[in-house]
């Protein structure tokens, strides 16, 4: 064997293959020559800068992956909706190597019905690792999150995962605006479920919660990097579409004393980049469909991603993996079906000065 | 109307609003004729327009006293729109102050415009004013059309698989009916807003389109426009 196909063993060492064991695994390539693998290798570009910057710092870099806002409905796995989860779930499950855990980003169901949920959890069900599930306003509206707690358990949740304490919130709480007009249960997840509603109430963490969070967070060392999941975007970016938490500041200032804190969001599907002071906020891509940017609000670190041609499904739309470095900084992937990959590293953010221009809507 | 009849009018306007040209003169219209009496006691001067038939009273200005420039030149657009539109009796008077009108056609009583471009409205309406009754029952026609298309759009009705309009477009954002007609290149032909919207409910909502008369077709065209009214226009970007 030459010393280049030993180079391509060396780096094969990262890559998990799934129910095949790394050493039977190679003794089958070894066998059968390193050609299928090195090409497959090179067919993943933006997987390989991942490998290549994991091999270089050591074992407390990792990567997970997310999916969010399916907004499946009930109408069997051939829907488009249904259909885009399943491609993402395949992609994810394709991924060498493996991420550490994926972040399901909320909105799994678009109405918020058992039915919905089903079928969303019957699609997901193949997914290999460790699995977090977030709530978004559209699973929660119909029944109060009855359901989806059955389904996927506590919607508040934090774990340290290698050196990296997370902490998954339920954002989507709003003052009751239904029990005054009397709404069924549907009509209140109609409401709800229209983005620029006019009499739409805007998103919050809550006073309950924030408290759980500020006792939570009291355990962690300043210096442990922190990471927020959070179905709506913890700052303030477009009231009109509840592109909004409004109690961000407060849900800030707890985060305030960390030195590394990074915010992950959905509701936004779109590509999203945002700062305030010690925190770094990045949106997630929906599978279902691309909201376009909000007419104004945007914040001056995203560089919006092109908009996309509605005559095909699969562009504007996609899933996407978080690269935790050694200083507990992420890299973010935009993992765009059908374009290039998007990736928002955390050194490239700190030299952006002035507003990207995009696409107007 | 040709460049030659425009010359001739401006030039007879011009006379008109030379403060030593104008008289005042006697009129047969009825309501007007306090006017006229009125202006030689008061201060106000008449200039008419050289088909004798349209006068403006300028209050707060004398007989043969020299207007300030900007009353004179809105005395010269205001004749000019009168002379251009109608072959009626007009009587106009401007006010010392504010830039509002009043018109008297034909000896009917005065209405109030706030400026001359308001002025064909009162004339095709035989110089009377528009109700509030028919202003109230013009704007519930014209909004009952948009929300009739606000709801198809925010509904899954137009389709069958229950998505609707608005979840792509909030606030009809990215239709961009100002575009149309355009080459639209996905369908290899020129369009219109309506056939990118039967697109769209024929595919991302798998519904039947809707034929281009069809009532609820004018209604989401008729919402998707209002929304955008006054948004930005970009050339070339959509």
């Amino acid at each position: 064997m030459s010393t280049e196909s030993n180079g391509k063993n060396e780096r094969l060492k990262h890559i998990n293959f799934g129910g095949v064991s790394r050493r039977e695994f190679l003794k089958t390539t070894m066998k059968a020559g390193v050609v299928v693998a090195s090409s497959e290798y090179m067919l993943n570009p933006s997987q390989s800068m991942v490998q290549q910057v994991a091999m270089k710092s050591g074992a407390e870099e990792f990567v997970f992956a997310y999916i969010s806002d399916s907004h499946l409905l009930a109408r069997g796995k051939e829907h488009r909706f249904a259909r885009a989860l399943t491609k993402a779930v395949e992609d994810v499950n394709a991924m060498k190597p493996q991420p550490d855990f994926i972040l399901y980003g909320g909105d799994l169901a678009q109405l918020g019905l058992r039915d919905e949920f089903s079928l969303g959890k019957e699609i997901i069900a193949p997914l290999k690792p460790k699995l977090y599930m977030m709530v978004g306003e559209h699973d929660w509206y119909y029944d109060m999150g009855e359901a989806w707690k059955e389904f996927f358990g506590k919607p508040t949740c934090s774990f340290d995962h290698k050196g990296v304490h997370f902490v998954v919130l339920n954002s989507i709480l709003v003052e009751d605006y239904w029990s005054e007009k009397k709404m069924t249960p549907m009509e209140r997840m109609l409401f709800m479920a229209q983005l620029d509603n006019p009499r739409g109430r805007p998103f919050t963490v809550g006073e309950e919660q924030r408290k759980w969070l500020k006792e939570d967070l009291a355990g962690v060392g300043r210096g442990t990097p922190v990471v927020v999941f959070s179905h709506s975007p913890l700052y303030k970016y477009y009231r009109p579409w509840n592109f909004w938490t409004d109690d961000a500041e407060e849900v800030q200032a707890l985060l305030a004393p960390f030195k590394s804190v990074t915010v992950i969001h959905g509701h936004t599907h779109q590509v999203l980049t945002n700062k305030i002071k010690n925190v770094v906020f990045h949106g997630m891509l929906s599978t279902a469909w691309p909201w376009p940017y909000a007419p104004e609000g945007i914040p001056r670190l995203t560089v919006q991603m092109d908009r996309a041609d509605p005559f095909n499904q699969f562009d504007g739309t996609g899933w996407g993996t978080a690269a935790v470095t050694a200083r507990g900084k992420i890299d973010k992937t935009y993992n765009l079906w059908d374009r290039n990959p998007m990736v928002v590293s955390y050194e490239k953010l700190l030299t952006v000065k002035e507003q990207v221009a995009g696409p107007s809507y | 109307m040709g460049i030659p009849y425009k010359i001739f009018l401006c030039f007879c306007l011009c006379l008109a609003t030379l403060p030593y040209a104008a008289k005042a003169e006697d009129s047969s219209v009825d309501n007007a004729s306090n006017d006229l009496r009125q202006s030689r006691e008061k201060a106000v001067q008449v200039v008419t327009a050289c088909d004798g038939r349209k006068k403006v009273i300028v209050e707060g200005c004398q007989e043969g006293e020299a207007m300030p420039e900007q009353k004179a030149r809105k005395v010269a657009e205001l004749l000019m729109t009168l002379m251009e539109f109608c072959e009626d009796e007009i009587i106009a008077k401007l006010p010392k102050t504010g830039m509002f009108i009043q018109l008297s056609v034909n000896g009917m009583p005065y209405v109030t415009v706030g400026d001359t471009e308001e002025i064909p409205l009162i004339l095709v309406h035989g110089g009377k004013a528009h109700t509030e009754r028919e202003k109230k029952i013009w704007a519930a026609e014209m909004n009952r059309m948009i929300t009739e298309g606000y709801a198809l759009f925010h509904s899954p009705g137009l389709g069958k698989n229950g998505i609707s309009c608005d979840m792509c477009h909030p606030d009809a954002s990215n239709t961009h009916p100002e575009t149309y007609p355009k080459y639209q290149t996905q369908m290899n032909k020129a369009v219109l807003l309506r056939d990118m919207i039967n697109w769209c409910i024929e595919n991302p909502m798998e519904g039947d389109k809707l034929a281009e008369d069809d009532q609820k077709m004018k209604a989401v065209e008729a919402y998707i426009i209002s929304a955008r009214a006054g948004k930005k226009l970009e050339p070339g970007k959509h």
